[in-house]
Formats: C-alpha cells, structure tokens, sequence
C-alpha cells in the first residue's frame, strides 16, 4: 500500500483501521471493481477482522526464526528430458478468446499509458 | 427404497466375494444421489455414464482376474477444487463455471489408476474459503442430521455426500480444518495427512503453505485404505514427501481391538473451556475416560501459543490465497466480463474478478494484500511467520510428553444457514482447534464423538500426531471409533434421522 494512508510507514498504533478510500484502493491493487455498496458493506468487517489479527504483534520476540513452510523443503530436479503435455487444443480448451493457436486477449495498454 | 449403508470395506468384500458388482453398487449410490440430493445438495455435478462406464470396466477386470487393488469398483465423490479431467471443476466459484480442465489432479490419477468409479463433484465454500459450505455461489450443501443447519465447510459437500450414503467414500482438502469439521459436524471421519503427505498437484491452490488432501468416510479403517491409494511421493508436487506411506490400515486394524495399552494420550489445554459448547466438552471428556479405561496413559500438555493461530493462520492464509488468486485472470481459462467501450485487459479483469468472486473471497484477497503491503509487511505476515514457528515448537514440546494429542474437533456442533454468513469472524472460530495442524503440517484426525445433549447433533474429537507418524491417529482414532461404537452399540450415524427421498412412493427403480 503506497505510503499516502494515515498509516505511513506502518501501523502506529495497536488498533489499525482501514478507510473506506483505502479499501478502495486495495481492491484497485487486486484488480478487484467494487461498486459503493460493495464498499459500504466491506469497509467495516474488514476493520473488525484486522483489529482481531493484530494482536499478533508482540507474541514474537525479534531471535524467533520465521517458518514459510511446515517441513524442511530442499530444491527438487528432474532429468531435462521430453515427457508429454497438454496438446495445443487442451491447453487453449478453456480460453474465452483464441486465435491462431493463441490465447487472444483485450489490449494490453490504457490510453494514458 | 432404502440406502447402501455398507462401509466401503464391506463393499470391497461384497466385490471380491462375487455377491455384487461394480455397477450394481455404483448405480444404487447414483440412485441414492437422485432421491435425497435435491434436499442435500452434496453435489455439483453427477457424473452417472462415467461412474458407470468405469464400473462396468472394472467388473470386466475382475472377471479378468485383473482388479487392481481393494477399492477397485468402489465408487468415490471428489471435492470440486481437484481438476478433472473432463468432468466440470467450479470450486464452487462462478469464474471457473463451466471450465473443464484438461488434465487430472494426481489424487483423481490415483483414483482412477485403483479403478474407483468417480460419481461427481461435490459442493464446497468457494475456493475452500469457509467453514458452512455457505459461500459456495451455487448455493449451500445441508446436513443431513438437520437440513436447516450447515455441514461445516469448506468441503461440507464430500462430508454430507457420506454421511447421506450418497457416496461410501469422498476426498476432502483441509486448509484449517475443512476436512476435519465438516466430520465432525455430520458425524463421519475425516483425515488430514501430514502435509507433503498426499500430492496437491492439480489441487486449485487456496494456501500453498497449508492445503493437504485427505479422506473423507464413515470409518477409520475406510479412511486408512483411501489414504494409501491416493498418498505418496509425487514428482509433479515439489513439497511431496519423498518416502513410504506408513502401513496404515495394518494401524488402523490393530487399533480396532481397542486396547490402547502404553499409548501417551494428550489433552490440549488450550483447546478446550471457553467458547466450546457443553455437550461437545461432555462427549470428549467421555472420549477421553474411555480411553483411559482402554489402557491409555492420559497427560495435560499445554501449548501456549495455540491462543494466537487463529490470527496467524488468518494472515498467512490470506496471503498465500491473495497471491494464488492472482491467476484468475480472465484471459487463459474461466470467466470473461468485457464492459462496455473499448476496455483494457485490466479492466476486464478488474470487472471479472467482481463479477467471478464472492464476498468472502473479496474479503480475504484484500485481507492478504493489505498484509502483504510494503510497510505492513513486516508488522503481520514477518509477525505471522514467527508465531507460525512458536506454535511448531509447542508442538514439538507437547509430543516429548504424548504420542498423540487430543481435543474436540470443532467448539460448536453445526450451527443453523445463514446464522453467521455475514459475520466472518464468528465464522472463523469455528477453526479454532483444527488450524495448529495445519500451521504445522502434522497429520489429525476426527472421529465421531457423539451426540451434544443441548441440541442432539453431532460433534467430533481431533486426535493429533507429529509429522510422518499418520499411523498414530488412524490406530488411536481406530480404536475409540471401536469403543464408542461399543457403548453406542452400533454407528453413530444409525441414529441420524431418515431424508425425505424423491421418488420413495413410485417404484423403487434403484432395486434392478
């Protein structure tokens, strides 16, 4: 989230709201239209679920090492050898759009791009 | 007419035995779907000519001399977020209707490799988000001991579709719980392996970090034998353990005797008192006395970070699936929403993902990229992983003291549609006891416990061991399954009350 919010640089204090406009702003971020009731009705349960999730600052202290990932995970490889895949046609089987054995998509740019 | 009760050990049986065949039993589940799912709703999609097809090749191995395994010819219904390959995969979402993947998931490839007969999808909370089945776009599954009341969630469909004989058998994927709650809320078992335990190639991602595919049945011992059928290493899945699946019907056979003799049970401090209804603490208590009687060492362990998982889970969680979402898209496969003009790609997705995406998954997308936002960061998903850690250590400190550990599987038993739809932190606690599992990739179980008195609905007792040991809750879960079907003096689930079946007055088709 740009540091424009009443937030700048990080939650300040122990009870973190978020704005109507800053929802907003997140669904823009997640590509996400929202129409105003959307908004309305969103706004508050978000504040109720994230003042509840905050009181996870403080449990840990600073030497606790982060966990990403249940089990120790090592880099898996395999042999670089041809095995089969989707053909074409199934892996452009669900595509809404396709043209010359391509996913066809709206353009790419806005005009003020 | 009346349902196939038989567990899927007894149809096994039935089949090697040459009293019945495949496609006898697979169109007498398919009956069954016709006559009492139109009340339950287990199902998104019924697959009658597939399932059919696949028995009748199935009756032609075996009298070949060539069946390939126990559960060849045991027909099985499968959770809607596992690809199928020709067969409709929504994951109970309206941006994936109609998308028919053109690959199978690795747990359908085994499915289909053991010869089980795949009878459909069934009905899930979109893409898992839920503890109901109530945010499925396609409407809500019931639960068969009450259809006015949920059946847990997310895979309440695999649940209820057991527990309604529509299936003898169903796979299930538990993110926080959505195998294990929804058991216990119907009154079936559910598994959640270790994870790593069961490929989650073509599994559609929810939280990579916590997902795991699982059985979904009415006994143990059923569970045991799906679970070696569909676990495993698997190439495909880079978080697959590589080793051996335990022996765990040999676990789950030994523990049936119900001696529990120098077995090290603990009872979770933290998971139990406050917020947990009276008759789900009575009947795990009783569970608890029971296998004290049977032998088992009983010890309170205490596992003091439990208290934050719920917020842990509910950052981390958020995160990964805001992440995974991403890939709806509009542009490869699922939903298209163009509005008017000359729109960009963007804004197509932009109007997609309104359109395609439920309230809750709207929630939890901006939930994760709130949390994973450049200044936030650090505050909750860096917090969420430490806590993620403490929350493994009180694990590895609780098994020094109990070879499995204990604690009700849900704090409520199944609570009526629509009472917490729009109150998603209510919702949320319904995962209370089930999440540390899943933050910590060790195995769990959940065996009917019983009928709470205030409501005579059923509730569940989770039973824990550390990762890899998943022999552990199939011989413990086995053997209080075995005790309280003693005391009970037969199956929980012959006390649920009989559906209401189409078709009961006309000529009962099913018997041909």
């Amino acid at each position: 989230m740009p540091e424009t919010s009443e937030h700048a640089g990080g939650p300040a204090s122990d009870h973190p709201t978020i704005s109507r406009d800053e929802v907003a702003h997140l669904a823009d971020l997640a590509r996400i239209d929202l129409s105003e009731a959307e908004l309305d009705h969103l706004a508050p349960q978000l504040n109720v679920i994230l003042e509840s999730i905050a009181s996870i600052q403080g449990v840990a202290s600073a030497d606790v090492p982060p966990t990403s990932h249940p089990l120790p995970l090592t880099n898996v490889y395999r042999d670089d050898v041809e095995r089969p895949g989707l053909t074409a046609a199934e892996a452009l089987s669900g595509a809404p759009e396709e043209e010359q054995q391509r996913f066809k998509v709206p353009r790419i740019l806005g005009y003020d791009q | 007419m009346s349902p196939d009760k038989r567990t899927a050990v007894e149809l096994a049986d039935a089949l090697a035995a040459g009293e019945t065949t495949s496609v006898e039993i697979t169109r007498a589940h398919l009956d069954r779907i016709a006559a009492v799912d139109g009340d339950i709703h287990a199902f998104l999609h019924v697959d009658a000519e597939g399932a059919l097809r696949d028995a009748a090749a199935s009756d032609a191995r075996r009298v070949a001399g060539e069946s390939r395994g126990v559960l060849d010819g045991v027909p099985i219904a499968v959770k809607d977020v596992m690809a199928t390959r020709g067969l409709p995969t929504t994951c109970g979402s309206r941006i994936l209707e109609g998308w028919i993947p053109p690959y199978d998931a690795t747990v359908v490839a085994h499915l289909r490799r053991a010869g089980l007969p795949i009878l459909g999808k069934t009905n899930m909370d979109e893409f898992a988000m839920g503890s109901s089945t109530e945010h499925s776009a396609y409407g809500p599954t019931h639960n068969p001991w009450d259809l006015d009341r949920i059946p847990g969630g997310s895979g309440g469909g695999s649940a209820a579709a057991v527990a309604a004989y529509e299936a003898p058998l169903a796979i299930g994927t538990d993110t926080g719980g959505s195998i294990r709650q929804p058991g216990a809320v119907t009154g079936t078992v559910g598994v959640k392996p270790t994870y790593g335990g069961v490929s989650r190639y073509g599994l559609v991602a929810l939280a990579n970090s916590l997902d795991q595919p699982g059985p979904v049945t009415r006994t143990v011992v059923d569970a045991a034998l799906l679970h070696e059928v569909i676990g495993g290493h698997d190439p495909l899945d880079s978080t697959s353990i590589d080793q051996p699946v335990p022996a765990l019907v040999e676990a789950a056979r030994r523990g049936a005797d119900g001696d529990l003799t120098g077995v090290r049970i603990g009872v979770v401090r933290e998971l139990g008192g406050e917020g947990y209804q009276g008759g789900v603490l009575t009947r795990f208590e009783e569970s608890v006395e029971l296998m004290t009687k049977a032998g088992a060492e009983v010890v309170e362990v205490s596992c003091p970070h439990f208290v934050h998982a719920l917020a842990t889970y509910y950052l981390i969680l958020p995160a990964e699936a805001s992440s995974n979402l991403a890939r709806f898209d509009a542009m490869r496969y699922g939903l298209r929403v163009t509005p008017d003009g000359d729109p960009s790609a963007e804004d197509v997705m932009r109007a997609t993902r309104e359109a395609g995406f439920g309230d809750e998954v709207k929630r939890r997308i901006m939930l994760g990229t709130y949390a994973l936002s450049s200044g936030y960061y650090d505050a909750y998903y860096g917090q969420a992983q430490k806590v993620r850690t403490l929350v493994s250590r009180d694990f590895d400190a609780a098994f020094q003291d109990a070879d499995v550990l204990v604690s009700p599987t849900a704090p409520t038993t199944a609570f009526k549609i629509g009472e917490k739809v729009d109150d998603p932190l209510a919702m949320y606690l319904n995962d209370l006891a089930t999440i540390p599992a899943n933050l910590s990739g060790v195995p769990g179980i959940s065996v009917p416990s019983g009928l709470a008195d205030e409501d005579g609905l059923p509730a569940g007792v989770q039973i824990l061991a550390p990762a890899m040991a998943d022999d552990r809750v199939y011989r413990v879960g086995a053997a209080l399954e075995t005790l309280l079907v003693r005391e009970w003096g037969g199956r929980l689930l012959d006390q649920a009350p009989a559906l209401p079946a189409v078709g009961d007055a006309e000529t009962p088709e099913g018997v041909r």
